[in-house]
C-alpha cells in the first residue's frame, strides 16, 4: 500500500495529522491551566453583551488572566467587524 | 519513609491497572517492600489482575471507615514475600473516600513500605484526586492515542494544582510518561502516533515504553502480572520501566519495527 500511496501523492498519514490536531488542542488546555473555574462562563457572557450591540463570531473574543503578586490583569481583546458606511 | 506513587491517566482502558500491578510487582521482585492500593470505588478490579480476588474480605474503605484494621484488610501476595494489595470496596459509595482518611492510612503505611503504589481511577473526579493528592511521583499512563494524549495534558494540569505538593509549594511533584500498547509497526507506517510526537506533546520525561502484546491479556487471564513473565515484550518493558523508577539507566527496548523483508516493505502488509 506504501507503494501506491507515495505514486499518488497521499503523504499526509493519519498520525502527523493527529500529531497536529493535538498540539493545538493541548495548547488550548494549557491555555486554560490555573485559571479560575468561573472564566468560560464570564467569557460566554462577556460574548453575549458585545453581541447585544455588535454581531461577532464566536472566536471573535479572547480572554486571558494575568497573576501577578499584587494584582490580577483580565484582558480581553474583542475583534469587531468592519463598520460600513 | 516510603515513596508514594500514583498510576493515572485521565482516560479509561489505557492500562493503569495492569501498570500499577506490573511496577509494583517489579519493585517488590526487586527487594522493595511495596504495596499497592485500589482508589476504584465500586469497580474494583486491582485484585483481579493481581490475582487476589478470592482473598478479600475487608478493603480501603472499611479501613477508613474504621470498620477493619490495616492488617486485617492488607491481601499479602502468594507469590513475592514483601508485596501487598489493599482492594477497593465494590459496594461502598465513592464518598465514603475522604481526604483525612486516605491520609491516615498512607501515614500508617508510610512507616513501614517502601513504595506506596496508588492504582487511580479513570476520570478527573474525586477518586482520580484522591489517589494522587499525597504523591511523590505520578506514572502518567497515555496511548499512541489523540484522545489519550489529550486527558494525559488535562490529568497533567491537575498534578500540576491540585495535589498537596501542589499546594504546599517546596519540591514538585516528579511526572513520569509510560507510553503503553505500542506498535512500532504502525508508527512505521505511518498510522500510530510515535513516541517522540508524544512526548514532545506532553513534555515530561519518558519512563517506559510498553509494547503492544499478547502477554497482557495472558497475564491478566491468570492473575498474574506480567512482570512475572520474562520471557514476553511487555514483562521486559516493565522490568526496565521499574528500573528506571529506581534510577537506573536503562536503553529503550521494542520501540523499533521488526525487520521485514524487501518485498513486504515495498508492497506493504504493515498490518499482521
Amino acid at each position: 500500500m506504501r507503494l501506491l500511496d507515495f505514486l499518488r501523492g497521499e503523504n499526509k498519514k493519519s498520525a502527523s495529522v493527529a500529531k497536529e490536531r493535538l498540539q493545538i488542542i493541548v495548547a488550548h488546555q494549557r491555555g486554560q491551566r490555573g485559571q479560575p473555574d468561573y472564566m468560560p462562563m464570564l467569557e460566554r457572557e462577556l460574548l453575549e453583551v458585545i453581541r447585544r450591540y455588535v454581531e461577532v463570531d464566536d472566536d471573535a473574543i479572547n480572554m486571558s488572566l494575568d497573576r501577578d503578586a499584587d494584582c490580577s490583569v483580565l484582558e480581553l481583546n474583542v475583534t469587531l467587524p468592519n463598520q460600513e458606511g | 519513609m516510603a515513596k508514594i506513587i500514583v498510576v493515572t491517566s485521565g482516560k479509561g482502558g489505557v492500562g493503569k491497572t495492569t501498570s500499577a500491578a506490573a511496577i509494583a510487582t517489579g519493585l517488590a521482585q526487586r527487594g522493595k517492600k511495596t504495596i499497592v492500593i485500589d482508589f476504584d470505588v465500586g469497580l474494583r478490579n486491582l485484585d483481579l489482575i493481581m490475582g487476589c480476588e478470592r482473598r478479600v474480605v475487608y478493603d480501603l474503605i472499611n479501613v477508613i471507615q474504621g470498620e477493619a484494621g490495616l492488617n486485617q484488610a492488607m491481601i499479602r501476595d502468594k507469590r513475592i514475600d514483601n508485596l501487598y494489595v489493599l482492594p477497593a470496596s465494590q459496594t461502598r459509595d465513592k464518598d465514603a473516600l475522604t481526604l483525612e482518611g486516605v491520609e491516615r492510612v498512607l501515614d500508617t503505611l508510610k512507616e513501614s513500605f517502601d513504595f506506596i503504589i496508588c492504582d487511580s481511577p479513570a476520570g478527573i473526579e474525586r477518586g482520580a484526586q484522591l489517589a494522587m493528592y499525597f504523591a511523590d511521583e505520578a506514572v502518567v499512563v497515555t496511548n499512541p492515542e489523540v484522545s489519550s494524549v489529550r486527558d494525559s495534558d488535562r490529568i497533567l494540569g491537575l498534578l500540576s494544582s491540585k495535589t498537596r505538593r501542589a499546594e504546599q509549594g517546596g519540591e514538585p511533584l516528579k511526572e513520569h510518561l509510560l507510553i503503553t500498547r505500542y506498535s512500532p509497526n504502525r508508527v512505521t507506517s505511518g498510522d500510530m502516533l510515535n513516541l517522540e510526537d508524544i512526548r514532545e506533546i506532553l513534555s515530561i520525561p519518558l519512563l517506559g515504553l510498553i509494547p503492544e502484546s499478547e502477554a497482557v491479556l495472558r497475564a491478566s487471564n491468570q492473575g498474574v502480572p506480567v512482570t512475572h513473565d520474562h520471557d514476553s515484550d511487555a514483562g521486559q518493558a516493565y522490568g526496565d520501566t521499574v528500573d528506571r523508577l529506581l534510577g537506573e539507566d536503562r536503553a529503550l527496548r521494542f520501540h523499533e519495527e521488526q525487520k521485514r523483508g524487501f518485498l513486504s516493505r515495498m508492497f506493504g502488509g504493515g498490518r499482521r
